[in-house]
This record gives C-alpha cells, sequence and structure tokens, in this order.
C-alpha cells in the first residue's frame, strides 16, 4: 500500500507493517492507523498517520534516552493490546519540540505501547507521579546520546 | 447530565458493571471507589486533559528529519 508521509514523501509500504490505534489518541480520536518510521542512525523516529499525510508525531524509545525509565503496564492496557509476551512490545515517547531544538521535551506519562505481535498500539496514560508530560531530552548532565 | 444525591456508603451501578461508591466524604474531598470491568480504563480527567493537550502540541512540530539530526551534532 502507498502512505504519504509529511517528511519523506510516497512511501510504499507492506500493510501488516501498520498499526492500529482503536481509540486513536487523546486529541486524536479519528487517527486509528499510523506507522513507525524509524530514524536512520538517530534516535529520533516517526509516528506517521496513514489518512493524514501531514501529521507526523516525532518519537523517541525513553528506555534508550532515560536510562532509568521504569514503567508497569496497567492491566487495561495489557488486556486491550492483547499482551501476552514482554518481548512483543515495544515503547515509544512522543516528543514536542519548541523553537530551541534543544529544549524539546517527551511526554513519559503517557507512552505509546505497541503490541508488534498483534500490531495493536495505544497511548497509556500512566498514573504514575514520578512521570509528567514533559520531560527535558537534553539534560545538561546528560551525556550525549548521539547513535 | 444525570444528576444523583448519594450519602456517604451509598454508591450508584452504571449497565449492571460498573459500581462507583462513596466511601468517603471529608473536608470538601470525596473518596471514591470504583469497580469495572477490566477493560474499562478509569483516569482522572486532568490527566487525559493533560496528554491531549500535549498531542496536540506534539502534532504541530513541524521539524525535518535534517533538522532533528543536526541537534545530535551540537
Amino acid at each position: 500500500m502507498k502512505i504519504e508521509t509529511r517528511n519523506f514523501g510516497i512511501l510504499e509500504v507492506d500493510p501488516n507493517i501498520v498499526i492500529n490505534f482503536k481509540e486513536g489518541l487523546p486529541g486524536f480520536e479519528e487517527e486509528k492507523e499510523f506507522i513507525v518510521i524509524e530514524g536512520k542512525d538517530s534516535p529520533f523516529h516517526w509516528l506517521q498517520s496513514v489518512k493524514t499525510s501531514d501529521l507526523a508525531f516525532v518519537i523517541i524509545n525513553p528506555f534508550e534516552i532515560f536510562k532509568d525509565y521504569d514503567i508497569k503496564l496497567p492491566k487495561t492496557a495489557l488486556e486491550k493490546l492483547k499482551i501476552e509476551k514482554e518481548e512483543d512490545v515495544v515503547t515509544y515517547s512522543i516528543v514536542v519540540i519548541p523553537e530551541d531544538i534543544r529544549e524539546m521535551t517527551a511526554n513519559l506519562s503517557g507512552p505509546i505501547i505497541i503490541n508488534l505481535r498483534e500490531r495493536l498500539a495505544k497511548q497509556v496514560i500512566l498514573e504514575d507521579d514520578r512521570y509528567g508530560t514533559k520531560h527535558l531530552v537534553f539534560q545538561e548532565d546528560k551525556e550525549e546520546i548521539g547513535g | 447530565m444525570l444528576i444523583l444525591t448519594r450519602k456517604e456508603g451509598e454508591a450508584i451501578v452504571i449497565d449492571g458493571k460498573i459500581e462507583i461508591k462513596l466511601l468517603e466524604i471529608e473536608d470538601g474531598k470525596v473518596k471514591i471507589g470504583i469497580e469495572a470491568p477490566k477493560d474499562i480504563e478509569i483516569l482522572r480527567k486532568e490527566i487525559y486533559l493533560q496528554t491531549q493537550e500535549e498531542n496536540l502540541e506534539a502534532g504541530k512540530v513541524n521539524i525535518s528529519p535534517e533538522d532533528l539530526r543536526k541537534v545530535l551534532l551540537k
């Protein structure tokens, strides 16, 4: 199938790579299908909407960037995403990039959880006081993330 | 909106599946107990709204992969 993307023109992709967000995402309830476009040699990837070419979230793998990130998925999420094995799951965080790119933040309280086996995904909202919606990706005391 | 008056210890049942019980009322705060099937997601509304707001902001981000890569070189 062909998907028109915001940054990479029209991509011919295997329909099996499409990920289904049955409920959409908060604020984008009508957006139910996305693909993940992985950044080449970069920690930044893209969550591209299938139907809206102009909608592509910048995402990161929070476990790569925030070394002590540690979450427990609520049972409702495990149930809805039909998660049986941890190795079927990938996690991303949506990034907001202000004018000063170095000030970019990642949403750690609302990770995107994907069950690769079932191609099901959901933005899971965690009730965890340690995490909020704006965590600086680049912190002064942090080592170069490079990649 | 349906409005009901309940006393401490009383409950309401929604659709035979969800029970909402007023456990404790004190100093302008209400402690609520909710029993629901496991596919029903229960969230404090402000957290949901925060996520929504953050997503809307993220959806507006317009940066090219090239510009994004530059940040790694700085």
